[in-house]
């Protein structure tokens, strides 16, 4: 009797479990354990600290990145001065689920300096890249500010992910947004 | 000096591969006091896509716009501006004013003047430096009251954490952005209930100035402070960051229970 009950309770779970997959998160995979801001970071970032380099494991295409169209304005413009260019990403590709690769845009944040946007790209559950939309573009100040700040969000997400982390907090007001911009993102792919 | 710890290389580890079933996790976020804010919830299966979830978020935004209406620098019309302008009296200001304004008496005082809320620049008094870590910790009270979640806000960096109603409280990794290396995270921590907050040099213009000299804080770097509450973890994190030496001793000296480290 007891083990009818039990039995009767697991499938009901299952079912919930399979229910919500399905309505919850399109885009989450079954190795998706962790919320997507602790997949395992799959492209490695250019200006990665020796600390900080990411798991073996190997990279995941990022291929659509490369080729949505609107990524490249705000990232080309801020790579003047960078180390690392979002797109640099999306030459890597090894593996077989491009097929899931999906974009997905932040919203666009409003700060007080102008408005911040980030996109990112999903694939096989995990982010593959990330790329400024939006930046605040006033005055030559604005121009020094972000051809510094855009490339520390680009990498800053692909190390986040290598870290296993859930929230990102940091001192300098600009990053806020970036950061922010980059949840919301997560929050559309995992909504 | 008990206060520093040793940060974490931002490395991946143990949490990697690990084996425990996923907890279903919910993300909201909304534009308000200038800034978006997150809320992220975790929970095991009906609790967490419970319509009280969404209706403990909807309280928290309301709180932080409302907030906003009162507190904001940036609409003329708020009510902090119009009682700097002299246009409205105390006695007849949202009683929220009176709370911030003993809360800033306080942290003044608490920090031996490293914080302070009285800035010449700015019609004598400018709470903003510790409204926003009063606002998100209140807001986040509402999400306490929800049964079966862990949840965790994150209000540009200023991040609070905690359980609802009979409920476990979960890990949150914190990363903490490294400030003299781009793109990197410098430490990370786990937070499941209590505050942490982030205090350095803005990436544009001037951020935090010393009340004791009046000028800017002309240091890189940034603190980052944790503890119980979100409020007094930002306080700390400024006046730290204003002063690391006497702000510890200040610390040690009246919240012990905050820990930070400086980077």
């Amino acid at each position: 009797m007891r083990r009818i009950t039990l039995w009767a309770l697991s499938t009901l779970t299952t079912l919930v479990l399979l229910f919500s997959y399905h309505t919850s998160t399109s885009s989450r995979s079954a190795a998706a354990t962790a919320p997507p801001v602790l997949a395992q970071a799959a492209a490695p970032s250019a200006s990665s600290t020796p600390e900080a380099t990411t798991p073996s494991g190997s990279p995941t295409t990022s291929g659509s990145s490369g080729s949505s169209g609107s990524g490249s304005t705000g990232s080309g413009s801020g790579s003047g001065s960078s180390s690392s260019t979002p797109s640099s990403s999306s030459s890597s590709s090894s593996s077989s689920s491009a097929s899931a690769a999906k974009t997905y845009d932040g919203n666009a944040v409003s700060t007080r300096f102008g408005n911040v946007q980030v996109q990112i790209t999903v694939a096989g559950g995990k982010i593959t890249a990330a790329q400024v939309l939006q930046v605040p573009w006033n005055d030559h100040r604005d121009q020094e500010i972000n051809s510094y700040a855009v490339p520390v969000l680009n990498s800053e997400v692909v190390q986040a992910q290598s870290a296993t982390i859930d929230m990102v907090s940091g001192a300098t007001y600009t990053s806020d947004g970036y950061i922010q911009s980059l949840q919301s993102a997560i929050d559309q792919a995992h909504l | 000096m008990s206060a520093v710890t040793a940060p974490r290389p931002a490395t991946a580890s143990s949490h990697e591969g690990s084996s425990a079933p996923a907890t279903p996790r919910r993300a909201f976020v909304e534009q308000v006091m200038g800034l978006p804010v997150s809320v992220h919830v975790r929970g095991e299966l009906p609790a967490v896509q419970a319509t009280e979830v969404e209706e403990a978020v909807g309280q928290v935004w309301s709180f932080l716009h409302k907030v906003d209406e009162l507190f904001s620098t940036w609409r003329p019309d708020s009510e902090l501006m119009r009682l700097r302008r002299g246009e409205l009296d105390g006695a007849d200001a949202h009683p929220w004013h009176e709370e911030v304004a003993q809360l800033c008496a306080q942290a003044q005082q608490r920090t031996g003047g490293l914080f302070t809320a009285a800035y010449p620049g700015s019609g004598g008094y400018d709470p903003t430096g510790l409204v926003k870590g009063w606002a998100v910790e209140k807001a986040a009270a509402h999400l306490a009251n929800v049964p079966g979640i862990s949840w965790c806000v994150n209000a540009g960096g200023d991040i609070v954490a905690g359980a609802g109603r009979g409920a476990r409280p979960t890990s949150w990794r914190v990363g903490i952005e490294d400030p003299r290396s781009p793109g990197t995270v410098a430490a990370s921590l786990d937070l499941a209930i209590g505050g942490l907050a982030t205090s350095g040099t803005a990436a544009r213009g001037l951020h935090i100035g010393d009340p004791r000299t009046g000028g800017a804080v002309d240091r890189a770097g940034s603190v980052t402070v944790w503890g119980p509450g979100l409020l007094w973890a930002d306080v700390w994190a400024t006046a730290l960051f204003v002063d690391p030496v006497a702000g510890r001793e200040a610390l040690a000296a009246h919240d012990p229970a905050y820990r930070s480290f400086v980077l």
